[in-house]
């Protein structure tokens, strides 16, 4: 008999673990929907997970005013296809102020719509745990946290006092007001999300696939023109090119990447070849060095 | 990156690779050893050597190594896992850190663990998931306390896999009498640890000799490199071959119609139509379905995250598990363990913490800590505690019995964390040995004439009046009075004095932490007995620690337990001194006074606060006794 079960299968049962466990032992959890590839795959194993019923907790957009529409497009679809129970959450604080990746650069733009954001629906809602879709191969602060990463009162992440966490047994224990994130894909590398989406056939937004699309190059990005508050500085063109993100957020501060791979196959294709990281796209991790570590001990994802 | 071989297939063949991929083994390793032994660095190699660093990152660690780097002008690859801004700053690595990657022959999860003693734990975390143990020795230093530890904590987590390597090995002129010194050392000290497996290799993490290909500095040296040992070392583990386990972790009942038990499988298989049996009742039933989103499995192995529907209405929740009827796992309420120790705050026989499994939880305390066992002879050693980092051998007591395995035999269902009630931390990790059979022997008699019975016949209801505070805080004069006026109302009532109970029931013990501890101990254990007969018992002990009060509390009863905080600032104790004590104390006369150089942890919510300054004690027996007679109970 053949009784090792196979690398994909094996992070599957891992991460549904993960997900079960948390439902078992939490008193109100959430999964954070971000709409990519991650969270799409998230929620697949959060199907998965309580089949044949549905996963006993919401999913919660926060939403910075400034993804791409495509995305807004797909979530709406998904939350109406497979009729989970979402909660879309925009700092309306940030809003009223004005705040945008173009005014005010991606620093304080990620803090206050999406970091602030985050915590006022997590406190407004009482949240006691919530899982990201965030993977150790991304970062290398990543690479160091728990599955279950423990959150203060403040959200905040204390990194050089983590909860050790010895085999599968996880201690899920908060006072009122603190909390938990929760990682169910920490063990999974970015090819093993293609793989598993490519084995799976797990809908994803059309904007991972190549396509010509309307780009600007600026700061070495190419930055895609997707509504009409990207204004053009001087020199600068709007040019349509065959072009596909390896990763999405905030469309201003996305880098598209240039690209024939139009189908799952060719990305997987592609992946397998690829020189760069997938975070090199991303404006934030790039605007100070040990940038998203600090992100997180603020309360960030 | 991966396989270039990719590079050149169609998509057509693409799903052919990828199953490919699927089938490789994985095996996962940590590497540890002292601080300074680069640790960091070989992991570092390795990933650049076997191509898995992108081109972004490739460029950061260059612009990282000449703001951080250890390494003059070359590139310190250390900086590529040691993820933390004060790792990157101090030069050391404080937590464990993960990372993938894959050979065209198998798939590997690495973590990267600390060398400081002060993060072990960090290092158990890492080591409690592998598979093998890659520990570092200087070439320099040899084996050192820190290659001990971590050896022995690899054996006690039940890794088989050992290589040694001697890095450094440039720095020592590619001596092959060291190598070879070192080497025979390792085996020697590791004789005992039931390694399977101890592969010496001489190493320079730094320069790449022996990590992925073959030094020629080292021509003396005819065993494998490094990767080419992590590639065929064989790993796999018998899980499947074992008696089936399924703890059950989640209950799920959508709908009336279906009821399904949730878990992943820690050992041996199961099919469809398999009689199993509920652990801890023994009652039995069949396997109706085994459901996946995939559709029904016929057969479910070790690692599977699967649902189970019986064919019975059983009675099973989350902590019990569904086991093979044949080969059962053990079901007690005490038991011997291995506990590794994780918190500042030093383990203590008597106190109480949260046990838990992969799914259970119970309270539990250490009944006997049998011995303390040295890291660095491994010999055992007598201790009445044990602290940060240190390992024993315990007898453990817990409230409800739990379903386990040896840890030996089965590394999901033998294991457990313990974590602190009040700051909920992970305090320790503990490996189950052997269930130990005194508690079947001692079964409860059931008795016609109950605690309730007797408490009837004296027309009131048992409870534990336990006053806590500061010595000269007032709590005997107030006990004292209470007990008169209680007594005068027809009650039955006994004082507990600290001091009295100290010339006789406990004359034995000192004024250390443990003594203390047992102190306690043995007061709440009287107070209970004597409310099961019907008492009201009126405890006046200092109590100091919220630990061994909560300890005291649970013994009793719901709502029998009253906690009667008398709250006298020090300095008006100290006013007072009734006793001369606190003079004594503060010229250091008398060790462990609490309140002078010993803590008093104040009563986060006690049933009875009394503020006692400018009080008349009178008056504060008056509020107790009304508190009382608004419970019914005096």
């Amino acid at each position: 008999m053949s009784t090792a079960i196979s690398h994909l299968k094996r992070l599957e049962a891992e991460a549904i673990h993960i997900i079960r466990e948390v439902a078992a032992t939490m008193a109100k959890p959430v999964m954070l929907y971000s709409i990519g590839k991650d969270s799409a795959v998230m929620l697949h194993l959060a199907m998965k997970a309580f089949h044949p019923g549905t996963p006993p907790f919401p999913l919660l957009h926060v939403d910075t005013t400034w993804k791409f529409r495509e995305m807004i497009a797909f979530r709406d679809e998904m939350a109406r296809r497979l009729g989970f129970d979402l909660i879309v959450h925009v700092n309306e604080d940030g809003v009223r102020e004005g705040i945008g990746p173009f005014s005010h650069g991606s620093s304080v733009h990620t803090h206050v719509m999406k970091t602030v954001g985050l915590r006022q629906a997590l406190d407004r809602y009482g949240f006691d745990a919530a899982f990201g879709g965030a993977r150790r191969d991304e970062e290398k602060s990543r690479a160091k946290e728990r599955i279950f990463s423990f959150r203060d009162g403040q959200h905040g992440w204390d990194p050089k006092n983590q909860r050790p966490e010895m085999w599968k047994i996880y201690n899920t224990r908060v006072a009122p007001g603190e909390s938990i994130r929760v990682f169910p894909l920490s063990n999974w590398t970015e090819l093993d999300i293609w793989q598993y989406i490519l084995l799976e056939g797990i809908p994803i937004v059309p904007l991972y696939f190549a396509r010509p699309r309307p780009v600007v190059e600026r700061d070495g990005m190419l930055i895609m023109v997707d509504d009409e508050r990207m204004k053009l500085r001087p020199g600068e063109a709007v040019e349509e090119r065959m072009v596909r993100f390896r990763t999405l957020g905030c469309y201003p501060l996305t880098g598209a990447i240039e690209s024939d791979a139009a189908t799952l196959e060719d990305i997987v294709q592609e992946m397998l070849v690829a020189r760069t990281s997938e975070r090199q796209g991303r404006l934030i991790d790039r605007d100070e060095a040990g940038s998203m570590e600090k992100k997180k001990r603020e309360g960030y994802f | 990156m991966h396989d270039t071989v990719a590079r050149t297939k169609d998509t057509g063949d693409l799903r052919g690779y990828l199953a490919e991929q699927e089938r490789k083994s994985l095996l996962r390793f940590l590497t540890c050893g002292s601080v300074d032994d680069g640790k960091s660095t070989l992991i570092g190699r390795l990933l650049y050597d076997t191509k898995l660093i992108f081109e972004d990152q490739l460029a950061a660690l260059e612009t990282d190594s000449r703001k951080h780097g250890t390494t003059g002008d070359d590139i310190d690859f250390a900086l590529l896992v040691d993820g933390l801004e004060a790792e990157r700053e101090q030069g050391i690595t404080i937590d464990v850190a993960y990372r993938f990657f894959a050979t065209p022959r198998r798939k590997f999860i690495v973590a990267d663990t600390p060398g400081h003693e002060q993060y072990t734990r960090n290092m158990a975390t890492g080591a409690s998931t592998a598979d093998l143990a890659i520990v570092l020795v200087d070439a320099r230093a040899g084996i050192i306390q820190q290659t001990r530890r971590h050896s022995f904590i690899a054996s006690l987590l039940g890794i088989r896999h050992v290589v040694v390597a001697i890095n450094k090995i440039d720095l020592v002129g590619y001596d092959e009498a060291v190598f070879e010194e070192i080497a025979a050392d390792y085996r020697g000290f590791a004789r005992d640890l039931g390694f399977e497996t101890i592969t010496a290799i001489p190493m320079s993490a730094r320069y790449g000799d022996n990590v992925t290909t073959a030094s020629a500095n080292t021509g003396w040296y005819g065993g494998p490199t490094l990767l080419e040992h992590l590639e065929s070392v064989p790993v796999d583990r018998i899980d499947t071959g074992r008696p089936f386990r399924l703890p059950v972790q989640y209950v799920n009942r959508p709908n009336l119609d279906f009821r399904g038990f949730c878990g992943t499988i820690a050992s041996g298989t199961v099919s469809k139509g398999d009689q199993v049996v509920v652990a801890k009742s023994g009652k039995a039933s069949t396997v109706a379905r085994i459901v996946t989103h995939d559709g029904d499995l016929e057969t479910a192995v070790a690692g599977q995250a699967v649902t189970l529907v019986l064919s019975d209405e059983v009675e099973v929740s989350r902590g019990n598990m569904l086991v093979s009827p044949s080969a059962r796992p053990e079901v007690a309420d005490q038991f011997t363990a291995d506990i590794i120790w994780f918190d500042e705050q030093p383990m203590l026989p008597g106190r109480t913490y949260l046990l838990r499994t992969e799914t259970d939880q119970a309270a539990a305390s250490i009944t006997e800590l049998k011995h303390r066992i040295d890291v660095n002879s491994f010999s055992h050693e007598a201790a009445k505690s044990l602290d940060l980092n240190e390992i024993g051998s315990c007898n453990i007591s817990v409230q409800q019995p739990i379903a386990f395995d040896n840890y030996v035999d089965n590394r999901s269902t033998g294991a457990f964390i313990l974590i602190d009630r009040m700051t909920n931390r992970t305090v320790g990790a503990g490996l189950i040995r052997h269930p130990l059979r005194r508690a079947s022997n001692i079964h409860w008699q059931a008795l016609d004439v109950d605690k309730a019975a007797r408490a009837e016949m004296k027309h009131q209801k048992p409870v534990v009046l336990w006053f806590t505070g500061l010595s000269g805080s007032g709590k005997s004069t107030i006990a004292n009075l209470l007990e008169k006026r209680l007594f005068n109302d027809g009650r039955h009532t006994y004082i507990l004095d600290g001091d009295n109970v100290r010339h006789g029931l406990n004359r034995d013990l000192g004024f250390t932490e443990e003594d203390r501890v047992e102190n306690i101990r043995r007061v709440a254990e009287t107070a209970r007995l004597m409310a099961d007969a019907g008492l009201i018992v009126i405890v006046s002990f200092i109590s100091p620690f919220q630990a061994e009060r909560r300890m005291a509390r649970e013994l009793m009863a719901e709502g029998e337990f009253v906690e009667v905080f008398v709250d006298t600032p020090f300095e008006e104790c100290a006013r007072r001194d009734p006793k001369g004590l606190y003079a004594k104390a503060l010229r250091g006369e008398i060790k462990n006074f609490t309140g002078v150089d010993s803590p008093y942890q104040a009563p986060a919510n006690p049933e009875i606060h009394l503020d006692t300054v400018g009080r008349p004690p009178e008056d504060m027996v008056e509020e107790i006794a009304s508190w009382l007679r608004e419970r019914g109970i005096a």
